[in-house]
């Protein structure tokens, strides 16, 4: 009778450990109650790691309303609009699950959105595979097809100028102002998709860091303006600009982080600095008046 | 002869019943109180759009006529509507012009082309604010060709260009194309109403909507009017 007992007490035991065990596995374990019924496993686990690290300020709805929320600038992403600012795909698609991922890996520059490097990877894509249930859009649309990105043409002067070139002539410097420090004279006046102030990127923040909002690499600075930032006033280039003016304009950026070492700089450096663009620049717009200039330079002395 | 005869009209009749019983609603949006005056708008910081203007423009958002008149109403048929899933194969137009955007109120049925034009010497993107429709936002310098896209879902849009803060306008995306937006005198008319029950809707930017029902019985005009509160503020 009492070796019986011991079996079924030790039967009970062991279910109540492996219980625990699969509670934990299904990413429930914080305390929080159990998800509402017709989760996958990845979703269940991914609402787990949500309550435990993304809930405070994205908030139980998602909708970015979380109880830190007020004190954060820019306001957490509000995963209910289904609105992605990084993202390979084109402005108005929702954005491949990869991309989604990177965000979760790199974190967001100039946010409060930390890096999540230290979760493994089944956690970020449970996480991402979670977030997805907070948007009817993932039931009824498919993500968009990555943009190609072709490979970068070298980095010479001359792109560098035809770069200077496309950022007066796409008048990107309305927004980031002509040194590309985010005071254009349009800067003040932005607000995002939820009317809330944004300022435009300071490129000229960066020192050795070279971190923008959705990346850090070159053909990440392609893929910003090719796709646009959605939710934010940054809008897509991708139908305006061909892939090699692309890159001229990425390798002109990239001297505007004026504090970093790249090829870009010492390139421009080499040439004479960025005095020698906007001698350029003013050359072909004030013909005759640098004439007139001229002469009484030449008379005086 | 006559036999023939009745079999067109019979012909005609079962081909287009619409022919002969063709209803129209029509009448007249107006508002009470005192709307907020319409705000001056600078475009100092854009040259080549201030030029343009000859008298300085001011907002959009209440444009009143004389006797209370209230235009860029948007009126249409919002259940009993003849026509859903009638996509017309025209494109709509929107135009971008002296840093104002024509029309200010520019209505479409789901699936319709929407063509965006940029007629300024300046770059302009293209950000209507939709949330129940994918939200896009493009870039359209000078002399570029025109944006061409289309909206699934019913939606009334904010569209904003984020480099010119005062420009403001509203895309009605709607599951018919019995629709129309009220003129400077308030006036609207929606025509070729085959007999049934309506519920007519006006759609004001800042006022919201008011709804009203009207059955049509045949080759009939039945007016409706729609007064909507002005907003001092």
């Amino acid at each position: 009778m009492m070796k019986r007992r011991m079996i079924c007490l030790s039967i009970l035991l062991i279910a109540a450990t492996a219980g625990s065990a699969l509670a934990q596995n299904a990413g429930v374990s914080s305390g929080y109650p159990t998800p509402k019924n017709g989760f996958s496993p990845a979703e269940q686990r991914g609402h787990g790691l949500y309550l435990r690290y993304c809930v405070l300020c994205h908030g139980v709805f998602g909708d970015g309303n979380g109880d830190n929320a007020p004190f954060l600038d820019p306001r957490p992403r509000d995963f209910t609009a289904a609105t992605f600012k990084c993202r390979s795909t084109p402005t108005g698609t929702l954005p491949l699950d990869s991309d989604l991922i990177g965000t979760l890996v790199r974190g967001v520059q100039a946010t409060n959105m930390p890096s999540w490097r230290p979760l493994t990877d089944e956690n970020r894509q449970d996480l991402v595979a979670y977030i997805k249930t907070f948007s009817e859009r993932w039931k009824t649309e498919k993500p968009g097809d990555a943009i190609k990105i072709p490979p970068e043409t070298p980095v010479s002067i001359e792109s560098i100028r035809r770069g200077h070139e496309l950022f007066q002539k796409m008048e990107c410097w309305k927004c980031h102002g002509q040194q590309g420090r985010g005071d254009g004279p349009s800067a003040s006046t932005l607000t995002d998709s939820k009317d809330q102030p944004i300022r435009p990127y300071n490129f000229a923040m960066a020192r050795n860091d070279s971190r923008f909002k959705c990346g850090s690499e070159n053909q990440d600075l392609y893929r910003i303006f090719m796709t646009g930032v959605d939710g934010t006033p940054m809008p897509s280039f991708a139908d305006v600009m061909q892939p090699n003016d692309a890159w001229d304009l990425v390798h002109y950026l990239r001297t505007l982080q004026t504090e970093r070492r790249s090829k870009e700089n010492e390139v421009l450096k080499a040439a004479g600095g960025a005095a020698t663009l906007k001698s350029s620049e003013n050359k072909s717009e004030n013909n005759s008046a640098a004439d007139s200039n001229g002469k009484t330079h030449s008379g005086g002395h | 002869m006559r036999t023939k005869q009745m079999l067109v009209a019979l012909l005609t009749l079962l081909v287009c019943p619409c022919l002969l019983f063709a209803g129209t609603v029509s009448g007249k949006v107006s508002y009470t109180g005192t709307p907020a005056k319409p705000k001056p708008i600078d475009m100092s910081k854009e040259p080549s759009c201030a030029k343009q203007h000859a008298t300085p423009i001011t907002t959009e958002t209440v444009v009143a006529g004389a006797n209370n008149a209230l235009a860029n109403v948007v009126v249409y048929i919002s259940a009993g509507a003849p026509d859903e899933g009638q996509v017309p194969q025209q494109a709509v137009t929107f135009e971008q012009k002296g840093c104002q955007y024509i029309p200010h109120v520019l209505v479409m049925h789901t699936g319709q082309e929407l063509k965006v034009l940029n007629s300024d010497q300046t770059s302009h993107n293209i950000h209507p604010l939709a949330k129940t429709n994918r939200e896009w936002n493009k870039s359209q310098p000078p002399g570029t060709p025109p944006i061409s896209e289309k909206y699934d879902k019913e939606e009334f849009i904010t569209v904003k260009c984020n480099v010119h803060p005062w420009m403001r306008g509203y895309f009605a995306v709607l599951k018919t194309s019995h629709y129309d937006v009220s003129k400077d005198d308030g006036g609207f008319k929606l025509p070729n109403l085959p007999p049934g029950k309506y519920t007519i809707t006006a759609w004001h930017e800042d006022y919201g909507t008011q709804t009203s029902d009207v059955t049509i019985t045949g080759n009939e005009t039945k007016d409706v009017t729609f007064t909507f509160k002005a907003k001092a503020y």
